[in-house]
């Protein structure tokens, strides 16, 4: 790749900062070319987020139904899934699997409890509720 | 908290920020020039052996394989190190407690250090580029109040970031855990032999694109990944492009300077050429440079298709991997001539 070839789209997931790339002057010699977003990755990224977002807004819907517990929503907000979740509390993914259901979450112990809310970043009161909106 | 705690003093050690592509190679090249080091990041990634290609189904990232383009974390700082004869001291902890107060002691005697985060919780990061990954590098400098003063190496500028973020950045279980991980280099040999480190450094990785046992390493996995791509099922359209953004995100965005680390490398034969007096070298960084053109045009193809403004076509996106295979491999082929 050219400099003058290397991407300055303004991705807005950047917010204002830029990544580096390696890129050819007009010699050919090798410099360190900042790019500001480009396209291809733009898309991909896009659509990794609204990935999450779809999850995240079906295990909302659940929950509201009763049918999956909030631990549910709160895993895909946090942008986890049923492994990543089992590896960051250290359960195993049956268990994970299990408290995703309203019922066994509701009982879990505090100490579980905590173990989840430790892994999501969150308090475990906050684990219990829903927001409004997805 | 614990008894030696200088926590009430702010620290602030003198240290150039230079922006990197890529975390790790770039943590360690800003540590060895703050140790008076003069080393460039393509040079550290090279001499590291830090360039790959590996398919492993049997790690799932949001139940998609991985697809790698670089050695597993770690290898950079270890190869490096161990090519050039540096000693690293490298500390892990149990509590997150003394792993935070190590931290302030080092800075407190005035050493910069590197440390293993994840990105996720990194709240200088722009929301959307924050995904849980464990093996984030990074560089701290100091400490204002409760903020601790940060060089990340894939931005553009100095950061902050709150002590319990910071602390639960480093403490995040699961795989490639950090467990705090914190690095310097504690001792610099006086020579440094840099041709012979390039040398034993390019025939480890050329070896390892061509010659690998295993069908999913190397040239062999990246032709067995376009035999994938060529056999999707067509009717499975959303997982497909889920599984096309994926490959493009991991050989993009996740700083590797371009073209999955191939323009890194490039650069990195082309100062090498200049160290080991080969003008041949860097002739062949000018080929890689044009694989690697090929592998940010798949990029985008692949791109495209996902968001349908280029039909889908996994025939053409199988036939550019097949070909950045072919060239890659008599890239490497070459190179090991030219080292003979």
């Amino acid at each position: 790749m050219k400099r003058k070839e290397v991407p300055q789209q303004n991705a807005k997931a950047f917010m204002g900062h830029s990544k580096l790339l390696y890129a050819q002057d007009e010699q050919g010699n090798y410099v360190r070319a900042p790019s500001s977003g480009w396209e291809a990755e733009e898309i991909v990224l896009d659509q990794a987020i609204a990935e999450y977002e779809r999850q995240a807004r079906d295990a909302w819907q659940r929950a509201h139904e009763g049918l999956a517990s909030t631990l549910e929503y709160h895993m895909f907000r946090e942008r986890m899934d049923l492994v990543l979740l089992a590896q960051s509390t250290g359960f195993l993914k049956w268990r994970v699997r299990r408290h995703l259901k309203p019922g066994a979450f509701q009982k879990l112990s505090v100490r579980c409890r905590e173990r989840y809310a430790d892994a999501l970043g969150k308090t475990p009161a906050q684990l219990d509720r829903l927001p409004a909106q997805p | 908290m614990n008894a030696f705690v200088h926590t009430s003093d702010d620290i602030e050690i003198p240290f150039a920020h230079q922006q990197s592509a890529h975390c790790e190679s770039g943590a360690i090249a800003s540590l060895l020039r703050h140790a008076k080091l003069s080393i460039s990041e393509p040079m550290a990634f090279g001499i590291s052996s830090g360039l790959s290609y590996a398919y492993l189904p049997f790690l799932k990232f949001g139940g998609l394989p991985l697809f790698a383009y670089r050695m597993p974390p770690g290898q950079v700082i270890r190869g490096l190190t161990k090519r050039l004869g540096i000693k690293m001291h490298f500390e892990r902890f149990r509590q997150p407690d003394a792993g935070m107060l190590a931290l302030d002691h080092h800075l407190y005697e005035g050493r910069v250090v590197g440390i293993q985060t994840s990105a996720y919780w990194l709240t200088y990061f722009p929301p959307d580029m924050r995904f849980h990954f464990n093996a984030h590098n990074l560089v701290v400098y100091g400490r204002r109040g409760n903020n601790y003063l940060i060089s990340d190496p894939v931005i553009d500028i100095l950061v902050e970031c709150e002590a319990g973020a910071l602390k639960k950045a480093r403490f995040t279980r699961g795989v490639l855990a950090p467990k705090g991980l914190l690095y310097y280099p504690a001792f610099i040999p006086e020579q440094i032999d840099l041709p012979a480190a390039i040398r034993k450094a390019i025939r480890f990785t050329t070896g390892m694109m061509l010659y690998t046992p295993v069908p999913i390493l190397g040239v062999r996995g990246i032709r067995l990944v376009s035999r994938k791509i060529r056999k999707l099922d067509t009717r499975k359209q959303h997982q497909n492009k889920l599984l096309l953004g994926h490959i493009v995100r991991m050989q993009e965005e996740i700083g590797t300077g371009g073209a999955g680390f191939r323009f890194l490398y490039a650069s990195f034969l082309q100062e090498a050429s200049g160290v080991l007096r080969k003008p041949e070298l860097a002739g062949i960084a000018n080929q890689l440079t044009e694989v690697g053109d090929e592998w940010r045009r798949f990029a985008l193809h692949a791109a495209k298709m996902c968001k349908d403004r280029m039909p889908m076509d996994y025939g053409l996106l199988a036939d550019q991997l097949m070909h950045c295979a072919t060239a890659e491999e008599n890239i490497y082929r070459l190179l090991r001539t030219e080292l003979k």
